[in-house]
């Protein structure tokens, strides 16, 4: 019983996880990136867009969808995409105005 | 078996979205890798100051689903082997210890702990990210940098000093494994960790991790610097298991058939270079084909 008094009333300070930790990371983009889903393989031979990206906002299912909420715009998807269905458009939310 | 597509890796992120660490980070794309070959419900991080600390967050949030503890600079390997006595200790043998640190954290502040926690034989893989420098203060050189390059600490002269050569010694405490990874070449580095997690004992690994604001290049360009750099021998990916040295994945095929890159192509797009020689390029150049001719060299001996 004192143990578990002892537990209690010690003070841990232990973070707790949860998305956002920095706040809408999507607010730091310059460039937004806008996949357009006809050039895209749609192959899971390919996925190098959600393997090199460096949060992982990108989907893993098809058709692709990135997380603009907290995409970081730094433009590897569209770099390294070999088939160059990823474009990156200059504003922080383009697909408002140029939604197809 | 080496993985040979994305698809295989597993779906599932321990990073949540939305951390403190910079657009195209060289250190989180190779973090999260990481953690997918691990079992990060069996895993605890022990974790220097330094960039790693930044991407875990500000106290009471964090983005990593892991378990972390935060650690003096210098006292990585300590806390590492303090863990896994502990785990030892409480028959918790199905964990892993990952000791995650920057370059500054392993080849200049951290090289006592780690090398006293190598010698004791402890339990735990310890991932080096290299930048090259210590980014999260404000890039000032480490013994890591290489000799040509500008930092906050070296701004006239640029580094005058070739990189430290911590795989050798590592090599010499004798650790059952060894290896080297680039961010840019994810599928190799899930290998690596997966080998590295199933090995009992000391276990390093390096990893070329670049840094866009601390080198000066386009974000974009995260993964064409860290191809550049395997192709031209700045880094070379290799793994040494029980002291038997091969190289691997795109070293391996640079090995076999296929042309070095030069230094110029790999310094020409960073600016932290700008300031370097053609003495220093040449040097520079002399030091990577030298060792990489060690390397092809330890690689055939050990092919035959």
């Amino acid at each position: 019983m004192k143990n578990e008094q002892t537990k209690e009333s010690t003070i841990r300070a232990i973070s707790r996880p949860s998305k956002g930790e920095a706040g809408k990371t999507g607010d730091w983009r310059s460039q937004t990136p806008v996949i357009d889903q006809e050039k895209c393989s749609q192959k899971e031979s390919c996925l190098l867009c959600w393997l090199y990206c460096p949060d992982g906002v990108i989907s893993r299912e098809f058709p692709l969808e990135i997380d603009l909420e907290y995409c970081k715009g730094c433009g590897i998807c569209a770099q390294e995409c070999p088939r160059k269905a990823i474009r990156m458009v200059d504003g922080r939310n383009p697909s408002e105005k140029n939604a197809s | 078996m080496a993985t040979s597509a994305a698809k295989l890796l597993p779906k599932e992120e321990f990073i949540l979205p939305g951390t403190r660490s910079c657009a195209a980070c060289g250190l989180m794309l190779t973090y999260r890798h990481a953690l997918k070959a691990l079992d990060p419900g069996k895993t605890i991080v022990a974790v220097p100051a330094s960039c790693m600390t930044v991407l875990h967050g500000v106290y009471p949030i964090t983005p990593v689903k892991v378990i972390c503890i935060n650690n003096p600079f210098g006292a990585t390997g300590a806390a590492a082997s303090g863990i896994a006595a502990g785990l030892k200790a409480l028959g918790n043998d199905d964990y892993t210890v990952l000791a995650f640190a920057g370059d500054g954290g392993t080849y200049d502040i951290g090289i006592q702990a780690l090398s006293g926690a190598f010698e004791r034989g402890a339990n735990f893989l310890y991932i080096c990210y290299d930048n090259e420098g210590y980014m999260n203060t404000g890039t000032q050189r480490s013994s890591a940098s290489p000799a040509g390059a500008i930092t906050s600490t070296t701004p006239v002269l640029a580094k005058l000093q070739h990189k430290k050569n911590m795989i050798g010694i590592v090599e010499a405490h004798r650790i059952p494994y060894i290896a080297t990874a680039s961010p840019a070449f994810p599928l190799d580095l899930y290998d690596k960790v997966k080998t590295a997690k199933d090995t009992y004992g000391p276990r390093y690994m390096e990893v070329h991790a670049p840094c866009p604001p601390g080198w000066g290049f386009p974000n974009k360009d995260l993964i064409k610097m860290g191809k550049l750099a395997v192709d031209s021998g700045i880094h070379v990916l290799f793994e040494i298991k029980d002291g038997v040295f091969k190289l691997t994945s795109r070293s391996l095929s640079l090995a076999e058939k296929g042309k070095k890159k030069t230094i110029s192509e790999y310094i020409k797009g960073q600016t932290r270079f700008k300031k370097i020689s053609q003495d220093q390029i040449n040097s520079l150049q002399e030091f990577v084909d030298q060792r990489w001719n060690e390397f092809l060299e330890r690689h055939h001996r050990n092919s035959f």
